[in-house]
């Protein structure tokens, strides 16, 4: 009964899915719809912590510097920045006459505002360590040090002074997140905590808040105050809550659809064929991992089982045939196109496939291993269709080479999350890690000793040192090479084994026009304009 | 049977409490937190977090607390949607809800009765075998199959109807999730109504009936359909309960801004308000409809008596 009932199933869907294909009807007038793969959790800019959160207050705000539709750091609030020698003053000249969505004008005080709001410990910011670079920033946010003392001032309407308490090459693109943008006094003092909603909000970005239907839509309409409105080509932008990635696709073949936030995995192959130039993939500012637990045997004090485990993995197979669409191959920390850094790659990355795995076998018995005495891991994932298939592959791979036996445990994220803090039951995990901002410091600085994100508890006193060197300097180049150093120690010392680097998957309709793919994964819809068909 | 509603209503209050601690004790056993993610945060902001939620309280005070709340009519914080109550996020999705779960309701009984009194009335026809054979698919084919498949024939080829909820403004982007959450109970519906039906038509007073000379029509409507309908009322309870479950599955396909999708979002984001919220509100609701089912039965079966 069950087998039928799933054999008719499958059948009306196949049908159905061959006969739904066709090219997506056009979408009138001058609004772009954009997919969203979950709600906002608040419009609040200092509150937020979501991804989605962020593409949507990026239309609504701008901060100091911003984006181009290709990833280059522009000034934007700001028309200049200038910074001082020892690379720890930043004083930014902001344009004539901006505005706010209401009329107010807009100063500085209001991004003195908003980064001592974004700090203060009543806020409860999730991303106050955004600006933790700046002076007493640290202090504040822990309760030690009164708001009114963070380095960050305004000595006259048109001009912010930031002061650090080190040379952050990276501070404007950090300038970029919608946290450090600012904020209206009057908004907020008449609203408090929930002035971020319709009819409350006030912005300053290309767009303002028009309507939300938590759970469905947020609707945006084209900010006639912006100081770049004249060139602002899209009126007014829908962002469609769809959860599931089938569904979007669906709506986007039904026409409802400009922008997909994604492309499901299951239909990639399906989707490219269709679609050919209308799917857009770029690789982005991320890498998936697996990391050892270091705090526990086996994998602690042993770094040629670490070294073995990482060799045996055969990458091109897992980004091509196990995944295919469009993933590249990991062999470093930090991935490919990062701002003034070339990542060293891990040392087997040259060897043919036959070499590696010999060599994995030579190390694999160094750490103590062998056909007689083979190594029981378990591996740690979370429940999810993608994270099975690379389990399995290498599981699969780890057996064939070095005849491990390891076992595929999957947990619900929180879970796994949970297991992975407390670092105690795990040996091998999954884990990812997504850029904040276009440096290689988002990468490096989360494996240092101490880092509430350093998962694998590595903790190499050379690797903080040389990160401690690369943070002190104030010439770029310099500081490119200390970071780079840092990461070859990293790399030999194979606490994780970076596995690929995801790619950002967009549909956007041949309607679409001024779509640029950057490693971000940023797309401001005033960038974009639509040719409308009525 | 006004004494035995009041009676009723006081007994649902232990059930109520029980489903709120166990609720209570379940989500914040299951591992992680509101504020866990990958991104992790340093210990400070995170104090900074817990204190604002007050979620450094040990747990019996912050039961204690949320309890209070509840007499109060107060369902606390959302820790997700950071700056809305639970009650606003509730009340706002409910209207969207009640909407889709009464419109399936009323689809469903209607075209459910009406396909199933056919039926009985052709026993063994073409028309039986047809409505017979619907409803065994119906039954067998999970929503989440059927709603991909509706927007796909509704939406994509035949361009009649929206996708997705925001797609369009009108009752248009009602109608496929109507659907979607009806079929299976319209298909039900119709076999039990035609089971019943069938047996009823065979009694003793519908042949009385007959001898009297009424005709097909007078007989079913006035005397078969009203005893036949009893299975069908006793299914009602089951009823709401597969459409409140399925309209969490139909309003995340179709992006309806619902109870349900909250409710899932919720449980894996690790929002313990959102989540007890909708508990309270599901277990009351369940609770109400049941009490309703039960005063109706005593209406239509002059056979019950409450005391």
């Amino acid at each position: 009964m069950t087998s039928f009932r799933a054999i008719t199933a499958l059948a009306i869907a196949a049908l159905l899915v061959t006969w739904g294909c066709s090219e997506p009807a056009p979408v009138a007038g001058n609004t772009l719809q954009r997919g969203l793969p979950s709600d906002p959790e608040t419009l609040d800019h200092h509150k937020a912590r979501s991804v989605q959160a962020a593409e949507v207050l990026r239309d609504l705000g701008e901060g100091l510097a911003a984006y181009t539709a290709t990833g280059e750091l522009v000034p934007a609030a700001a028309e200049r920045w200038d910074v001082s020698d020892d690379g720890l003053t930043y004083t930014f000249r902001l344009r004539d006459g901006l505005k706010w969505s209401n009329g107010d004008a807009l100063t500085a005080a209001h991004f003195v505002a908003g980064m001592r709001r974004l700090v203060n410990p009543a806020t409860a910011a999730f991303y106050a360590q955004m600006i933790v670079d700046i002076e007493n920033a640290d202090g504040i946010v822990s309760g030690d040090i009164p708001v009114s003392m963070l380095g960050v001032e305004a000595p006259d309407d048109r001009t912010v002074v930031l002061r650090l308490v080190q040379p952050t090459p990276y501070l404007t693109g950090l300038l970029t997140h919608p946290s450090t943008f600012p904020i209206h006094p009057g908004a907020f003092e008449t609203h408090g905590d929930g002035f971020a909603r319709p009819g409350k909000l006030v912005s300053n970005g290309a767009y303002r808040l028009d309507a939300w239907v938590p759970g469905s839509l947020v609707s945006l309409k084209r900010n006639p105050h912006y100081w770049n409105d004249a060139a602002t080509s899209i009126d007014a932008v829908n962002y469609h809550v769809v959860v599931q990635n089938a569904a979007e696709l669906n709506r986007y073949r039904a026409g409802e659809l400009h922008v997909t936030s994604t492309v499901p995995t299951d239909s990639f192959a399906q989707v490219r064929d269709e679609y050919g130039a209308q799917l857009r993939i770029a690789p982005y500012l991320s890498v998936y991992y697996y990391g050892f637990n270091l705090t526990k045997a086996p994998f602690s004090d042993n770094p040629a089982l670490r070294e073995a485990l990482s060799m045996a993995i055969d990458r091109e197979l897992l980004a091509e045939k196990v995944l295919g669409r469009g993933e590249r191959p990991a062999y470093s920390w930090v991935p490919p196109g990062v701002h003034n850094y070339e990542p060293p790659r891990l040392a087997f990355a040259a060897l043919n496939k036959q070499e590696r795995e010999r060599l994995a076998r030579l190390r694999y018995k160094e750490a103590g291993y062998g056909p007689d005495e083979p190594l029981q891991v378990e591996v740690r994932y979370n429940t999810n269709d993608t994270n099975k298939r690379i389990a399995v592959a290498i599981q699969a791979m780890w057996r064939e080479v070095l005849g491990i036996e390891a076992t595929l445990i999957n947990e619900e994220f929180q879970v796994l999350l949970a297991n992975m803090r407390a670092a105690e039951i795990t040996q091998v995990f999954r884990s990812s890690w997504i850029g904040d901002y276009n440096d290689a410091h988002t990468f490096l600085s989360i494996l240092q000793k101490g880092s509430p994100a350093n998962m694998p508890r590595y903790a190499s006193d050379e690797y903080d040192d040389l990160m401690a060197r690369a943070a002190a300097q104030v010439d770029p180049e310099r500081r490119r090479l200390y970071l780079e150093e840092a990461e070859r120690v990293l790399l030999s010392d194979h606490p994780v084994i970076p596995l690929y680097v995801w790619v950002s998957r967009h549909l956007v309709s041949p309607q679409v026009s001024g779509w640029g793919d950057n490693v971000l994964d940023y797309h401001y819809s005033q960038h974009l304009s639509l040719k409308t068909t009525d | 049977m006004l004494r035995y509603t009041l009676l009723r209503i006081l007994g649902a209050i232990p059930t109520l409490l029980l489903v709120i601690a166990l609720a209570f004790v379940m989500v914040h056993a299951a591992p992680g937190g509101p504020f866990a993610d990958d991104r992790v945060v340093s210990p400070d902001i995170e104090a900074n977090l817990n204190t604002a939620y007050d979620l450094d309280d040990p747990l019996p005070k912050q039961f204690l607390r949320y309890v209070g709340g509840l007499l109060r009519g107060d369902l606390g914080p959302s820790f997700r949607y950071v700056d809305r109550s639970v009650s606003e996020l509730i009340g706002g999705a409910l209207p969207y809800s009640l909407m889709l779960g009464a419109a399936a309701m009323s689809l469903a009984l209607v075209l459910g009765v009406g396909a199933g009194t056919l039926a009985a009335l052709r026993q063994d026809s073409v028309l039986d075998r047809l409505i017979m054979g619907f409803s065994m698919t119906g039954i067998s084919i999970p929503v989440f199959v059927v709603a991909p498949a509706l927007i796909l024939l509704f939406a994509v080829k035949l361009k009649w109807l929206p996708a997705g909820w925001s797609g369009a403004p009108g009752v248009g982007r009602y109608v496929l999730p109507v659907v979607t959450l009806a079929l299976p109970q319209i298909a039900y519906i119709a076999r039990l109504t035609r089971a019943s039906l069938i047996d009823v038509l065979g009694r003793d007073f519908i042949r009385t009936a007959r001898a009297q000379g009424l005709g097909t029509a007078t007989v079913v409507r006035v005397h078969a359909l009203k005893p036949a309908m009893l299975p069908v009322l006793s299914y009602l309870g089951p009823a709401i309960a597969a459409i409140l479950t399925g309209s969490v599955v139909v309003e995340e396909v179709f992006g309806i801004p619902g109870v349900g999708q909250f409710f899932v979002r919720g449980a894996l984001n690790r929002d313990y308000t959102l989540v007890l919220g909708i508990v309270v509100f599901y277990a009351s609701l369940i609770v109400a409809l049941n009490l309703v089912v039960d005063v109706l039965y005593g209406v239509i079966d002059p056979r019950v008596r409450y005391r």
